[in-house]
């Protein structure tokens, strides 16, 4: 049983996850939103139950939001900003045949 | 009584356990302690809802007098319900209203699993629907009961309390009668000692882990089977039934 001291910090109890959801086979798991849940299993579960109520998906992952590295918003412009002159990365000056289909 | 008569009291048992215990889950949209929930909880109320329409509209069909699924439903006064008292009883807080789920779904799952091999077809096409929605609810409030349990001095105390309150009328949710014994002989309902047996492992297991005491089942509260319910159907029936007999074939 848990120290009742952790009542006054319900971020502890109920820590946040990042939910991805994979609409159908083959496709990949797309960040969705993020659930409060004491644990991974129930995790699973809130996810389940706030973002797949309209058949959105067929897979759930749930990763602790605290495991998420992610880049420095004050180094965005050096990040970023340098592949906005390389257009030729795209590969938008080729002609696709028709029958290529989606790409 | 013949055999369309025990279908009839069959849809309405059912139909009536899922439709009040839907509605009193639904009672707590926009009022649970979380936003995920608050999802989960009219989630699992639809699903019960979904049950009961399919009851009221078959027992309208078999009926034939041209009433519909929502007379069955908004038309209907207290002692003609058939449902177990349990489904009835106010929400209480949070883990009152889980454990009274998590017994219900430990009780209906391997009823609606029985009932895939029913005798009727129509009965045993829902119930491959419906024994799904229940594995879920067995699962979501079955956590919940854990965790709750197992959580802080205050969550497990409220645990226990739920239970000591609920004790009383899962005698009645577990009991047999006439009409059920000819409903299993009929191929109507499972045998009631495979769906006893079912119920008992998967609450032992689960009050294991909750440190909740071994269940122990004896003669309480009965009656909802015949119609004879608490006065808090009345105030629920006053809130679910009033646009109907207030606005009488209002739709929307």
């Amino acid at each position: 049983m848990s120290d009742d001291a952790e009542k006054s910090t319900p971020g502890t109890l109920m820590p946040l996850w990042e939910v991805f959801i994979r609409p159908r086979t083959g496709l990949a798991h797309s960040h969705v939103g993020s659930v409060h849940a004491s644990d991974e299993v129930m995790a699973v579960q809130a996810a389940r139950d706030v973002y797949t109520r309209r058949g959105e998906g067929v897979s759930i992952w749930v990763v602790p939001s605290a495991s998420i590295t992610a880049s420095d918003p004050d180094q965005r412009d050096e990040n970023f900003e340098p592949t906005a002159s390389k257009i030729y990365r795209h590969p938008s000056f080729y002609d696709i045949p028709d029958d290529v289909g989606h790409m | 009584m013949t055999g369309r008569d025990d279908l009839l009291a069959l849809l309405l048992r059912i139909g009536d356990d899922h439709l009040i215990l839907g509605h009193r889950l639904s009672e707590w949209c926009g009022h649970a302690p979380m936003l995920e929930e608050d999802l989960a909880l009219p989630n699992m109320a639809l699903d019960l809802i979904g049950t009961a329409r399919m009851c009221y509209g078959y027992a309208a069909e078999i009926e034939g007098d041209g009433r519909s699924e929502d007379d069955y439903a908004f038309l209907r006064d207290g002692t003609d319900f058939r449902h177990m008292l349990m489904v009835e009883r106010p929400n209480g807080d949070f883990a009152h209203t889980i454990l009274r789920q998590f017994l219900f779904a430990a009780y209906m799952q391997p009823i609606w699993d029985g009932l895939t091999a029913a005798s009727d077809a129509r009965l045993a096409d829902h119930a491959g629907k419906a024994v799904k929605e229940m594995a879920y609810h067995v699962r979501h409030s079955g956590e919940w009961v854990i965790r709750l349990g197992d959580g802080t001095t205050e969550s497990a105390r409220r645990m226990k309390a739920a239970l000591d309150d609920l004790a009383p009328y899962i005698g009645e949710m577990l009991e047999s009668d006439e009409t059920a014994g000819r409903l299993v002989a009929a191929g109507l309902l499972p045998d009631p000692a495979a769906v006893r047996s079912a119920f008992d492992s998967v609450v032992a297991r689960t009050f294991t882990m909750a440190h909740l005491p071994p269940l122990d089942v004896t003669a309480g509260i009965s009656g909802g089977r015949t119609g004879r319910h608490g006065e808090v159907l009345g105030h629920l029936l006053a809130e679910m039934q009033f646009m109907q007999r207030a606005y009488p074939g209002l739709t929307w």
